[in-house]
């Protein structure tokens, strides 16, 4: 009753084509962005902004990047680690190197080092294709991993890969309190999902999809596959790069290269499978599930009564991923994002039931 | 496997142990007993990563899909023993871990195989993914995460040969001769058991063709329980080896993981070809890690394999066996 | 000039000089000969049917007009240059579009969007501007939307514009791949048997909308299919194929009369 789009009409192919058709998405959508920016930094705990907004958002971020590579462009990619790795060591030797640089320009070009290295990875997806190209993504993980242990210039010669992020500001604020590290992070990924979500629904987002889905038809209307896929690791790797560069100083603080290996990749793939592949909203969902997971999982000895170790619970995260992400393939291979879209049909029909 | 692939499987093969034989020239070390030692050793890893390999090979070739879940079905095999073995002797515990790996497979094909069974490979490759990650979690909720040594009466003391021969001798582990042996019995039975059974007649029939096979009668769900357990057999046997060598634990994925590349070499439908993928891969890690390692600052095995599958594929993206793809518009 | 060659198409348009033209092309996959010395022509605003019974190679002579396959012999002529062989992505860039028998749809995406899809070449914005989705990135979509959406009125899918591909029953899964070959306006459209395993309805919609296309944008159309029905009524001249050689090329009438042509079709040994 309440979310009927009755009377809405569209009278212009543009009015046709914003993001949020809908009145009340509109509404939503802006209320919870006011929310976000205005209201919860007043009322958010140290608690809730350290170990669930800003892990949540960060990583939001590269689960966007990843499935722009994978879920919109098809190609599998076991390595975004390696990816994050570049992003937050590249920040960080800039930080270093050339002290006086504004913190967003740091993290920006961090992103552009990400994508050097993710077109050249990249150039062998144009032969390689599905697993093959999975384990070529592996080289890359692997070799980033040792790269950034044993290179020294890297780390600034730190004898095990640990280096710790300068103290951040930006334009003479500085971003110390949870409050203001969530801030932060949240206007960078507001942008960067904004943004991402015009290249996907514009001429470069239906070049990935249409290489995706059938690589010689495209050919055959004019899309450049080459153009695609390589567009799509260049795009994907820039977003995982900031992402990996704002984990590294924002989330993090300090850190070493395991940081982002292989686990990091793999948790970054459930997120996008379980969340929904070519869906930006679906990487958000998959984001926050995988972030709250873990913590109800924390919760369990309390309810059940039992008390288990850490190992134990982390054991059970395991088995629980596993399980949901087959529970996932097999029930709703479109992953959450599906769901909710479910969820938004029935409501438009609330209280009918059809 | 076709003459011309096996030609070139071989030539690398012969490539490699040549260059493995020039680079003490190259690097200065003019020590033959040193460099026979670092080949063999790179041989008998080469021989484990096969191992884990095959598994790989069999489940691809009967039923379409990459299991990416063969590293942890390693290990849970060896966790399961491990333990089973604190309670009773050897043999019952093997006979009890192969019935578990059987009932493994069968939940497998019930809850999961069965049910995807129209998907897109890479659908059904992360159903592995996942298949993987919940037996992982389950093996050590069930287990329990420590070290274990697992013990099955493989000698752990190491050989000197050819003392007559060479000055010092050759260091050669036995354990790792009686690996080499275990595994190559296992691979004979193997293709006795493809060849000669009934079953393994179906199998060769089902990896052909699905539909057809199913049109002569061949149960696809039967056939796919029996291939998952023999990937859990062999499984098993590869846990057993790896884990007498190293100790059961969490690691031992990691090193499974080492089989992807292994059958990116071999191709994913050949037994032969994933027996010399993993021995070109074990030579090619030991000779770069013994002698491009103190260059580099060492580490190189972590990603020689991978980047090796990489440069491979390059050039043949198919995999050195693999068939040509004909796009049909 | 031959006195049955026709110099106008059955709406009345003037039919133009040549603008398409194989010549001895042949074809072979392995040791299968797919095309032998094929050659033959098609003028512009034309509707050149190609036909012959199944294995013919027909399909093989589309795929290798726009470039998918490579003939091991023999030269394309296309708006005066000459090639041994053509870049599909050349191909589309000089306007040609084809729409493929077993219906190349990109299923992820809805009918819109594999239309838009189909206008690829012709939005030139960069990326900067196209994740900003300003000024003269916004301005090209709704350009491009307001051409596709004239499109989708002509064929009459208004209904299913934003439906994904994958859900649409098969007939008009078929009419959107003739959309998005439309959407590229192209100047010669190849049409791989444009009215496969459709019912006599459908096939009267199918005819009239090419007959529309052809007539109202003068684009040449290069056919292939098996209904001698509507081959005979749609078609200015026709090429016959058999065993991937030509066995007859002129009007219609010309060919159904052709003895070559009615063996081949009744099996007899020749």
């Amino acid at each position: 009753m309440i979310y009927r789009e009755t009377g809405q009409f569209k009278t212009t192919y543009a009015s046709d084509q914003q993001l949020f058709p809908i009145l009340q998405d509109r509404i939503f959508v802006i209320g919870f962005l006011v929310f976000a920016f205005g209201v919860m930094p007043f009322i958010g705990s140290e608690y809730l902004f350290r170990a669930i907004l800003i892990p949540f958002l960060i990583l939001s971020l590269a689960a966007i990047g990843l499935n722009i590579l994978v879920g919109y462009c098809g190609q599998v990619s076991l390595g975004t680690g390696a990816f994050m790795a570049i992003g937050a060591y590249s920040a960080y030797n800039l930080a270093v190197r050339v002290p006086d640089l504004n913190l967003v320009v740091v993290l920006l070009l961090a992103g552009v080092f990400a994508t050097v290295v993710g077109v050249l990875f990249g150039i062998p997806s144009l032969r390689i294709k599905g697993f093959y190209l999975a384990v070529a993504t592996l080289a890359a993980q692997f070799f980033v991993d040792w790269l950034f242990a044993r290179v020294k210039w890297f780390t600034n010669d730190s004898s095990s890969g640990n280096v710790s992020a300068p103290p951040l500001e930006v334009f003479g604020y500085g971003i110390d309190t949870p409050a203001q590290r969530y801030l932060f992070v949240l206007a960078f990924v507001c942008v960067f999902a904004l943004m991402a979500r015009n290249l996907v629904r514009g001429a470069i987002g239906r070049s990935w999809m249409a290489t995706r889905d059938m690589d010689v038809a495209a050919e055959v209307i004019g899309i450049r596959p080459m153009m695609a896929k390589l567009s799509a690791f260049a795009v994907s790797s820039f977003i995982v790069g900031v992402a990996g560069a704002l984990w590294a100083f924002v989330y993090l603080g300090s850190w070493e290269p395991l940081a982002f290996d292989v686990n990091r990749s793999f948790q970054l793939l459930f997120m996008v499978i379980i969340g929904g592949l070519g869906s930006i909203l679906g990487s958000f969902l998959g984001a926050a599930f995988i972030v709250i997971l873990p913590l109800m999982l924390n919760q369990l000895p309390g309810w059940l009564g039992i008390p288990l170790s850490t190992a134990m619970i982390s054991h059970i995260e395991f088995m629980v991923f596993g399980a949901l992400i087959v529970f996932f393939l097999i029930v709703e291979p479109r992953g959450l994002a599906r769901l909710w879209a479910i969820g938004k049909e029935k409501l438009r029909l609330w209280p009918f039931p059809h | 496997m076709n003459a011309n692939n096996s030609r070139n499987m071989v030539g690398a093969f012969f490539v490699l142990l040549a260059l493995g034989a020039g680079s003490p020239m190259i690097f200065g070390e003019a020590r033959f007993p040193q460099w026979l030692e670092v080949i063999l050793g790179g041989l008998m890893s080469g021989v484990l990563y096969s191992l884990v390999a095959i598994g790989l090979v069999l489940i691809f070739k009967a039923s379409g899909v990459f299991n990416f879940a063969q590293g942890a079905m390693v290990l849970f095999a060896a966790l399961s023993l491990v333990r089973l073995m604190e309670k009773m002797p050897l043999i019952v515990a093997l006979a009890v871990t192969v019935v578990i790996m059987v009932g493994v497979a069968w939940l497998i094909e019930r809850l999961v195989l069965r049910r995807l069974v129209n998907q897109d490979p890479i659908v059904l490759f992360m159903a592995t993914l996942g298949i993987a990650y919940f037996l992982d979690g389950f093996g050590q909720t069930v287990w329990g995460s420590d070290i274990y040594t697992l013990n099955v009466g493989m000698p752990k003391e190491p050989k000197i040969l050819l003392e007559s021969t060479f000055e010092g001798g050759i260091l050669v582990s036995m354990e790792d001769v009686y690996a080499a042996v275990i595994a190559a019995t296992l691979v004979a039975l193997l293709a006795l058991f493809f060849q000669k059974t009934a079953t393994g007649r179906a199998l060769r029939a089902v990896a052909d063709d699905h539909q057809a096979a199913q049109s002569i009668g061949i149960p696809l769900n039967r056939i796919w329980v029996i291939v998952w357990s023999v990937a859990g057999i062999v499984a098993l046997v590869a846990g057993v080896i790896w884990g007498s060598k190293l100790g059961v634990q969490f690691s031992l994925q990691l090193v499974a993981l080492k089989a992807l590349p292994v059958v990116i070499l071999g191709g994913f439908t050949s037994i032969p070809g994933a027996i010399i993928g993993g021995l070109i891969i074990g030579l090619g890690e030991k000779i770069s890690e013994v002698y491009l390692g103190p260059l580099l600052g060492g580490g190189i095995e972590n990603w020689f394999a991978y980047v090796l599958a990489l440069v491979f594929l390059l050039f043949r993206p198919e995999g050195l066996f693999g068939e040509r793809h004909i796009d049909r518009v | 000039m031959n006195l049955n060659e026709r110099t106008t198409t059955a709406a009345g348009r003037a039919i133009g000089d040549v603008v398409l033209a194989v010549e001895g092309v042949s074809l072979a996959f392995g040791g299968v000969k797919a095309l032998t010395e094929v050659s033959f022509d098609v003028r512009e605003h034309e509707v050149r049917a190609i036909i012959g019974p199944n294995g013919a190679g027909k399909s093989s002579m589309l795929n290798v007009i726009n470039g998918v396959y490579r003939p091991q012999h023999g030269r394309i002529t296309y708006l005066g240059r000459t090639h041994g062989h053509m870049d599909p992505h050349d191909a589309a860039a000089r306007g040609i579009a084809r729409t493929f028998q077993s219906l190349a749809l990109f299923k992820g995406m809805s009918v819109l969007e594999n239309m838009l899809a189909g206008r690829n070449l012709m939005m030139k914005t960069n990326i900067f501007l196209q994740a900003l989705r300003i000024g003269p990135a916004l301005r090209e979509e709704t350009e491009h939307r307001k051409r596709v959406e004239e499109i989708i009125d002509f064929l009459e899918i208004q209904h299913v514009r934003k439906t994904p591909v994958g859900r649409l029953p098969y007939g008009l899964q078929k009419r959107v791949d003739l959309g998005r070959a439309l959407a590229a306006e192209p100047k010669v459209l190849l049409l791989d048997e444009p009215m496969a395993g459709m019912n006599v309805e459908e096939k009267q919609d199918m005819s009239r909308f090419i007959l529309d296309v052809n007539d109202e944008f003068g684009t040449t159309i290069v056919l292939i299919e098996h209904d001698m029905g509507v081959v005979m009524d749609l078609s200015d001249r026709v090429v016959v194929l058999d065993y991937g050689r030509k066995i007859a090329d002129g009007t219609p009438d010309e060919v159904r009369a052709s003895q070559a042509v009615i063996d081949a079709y009744l099996g007899v040994k020749h």
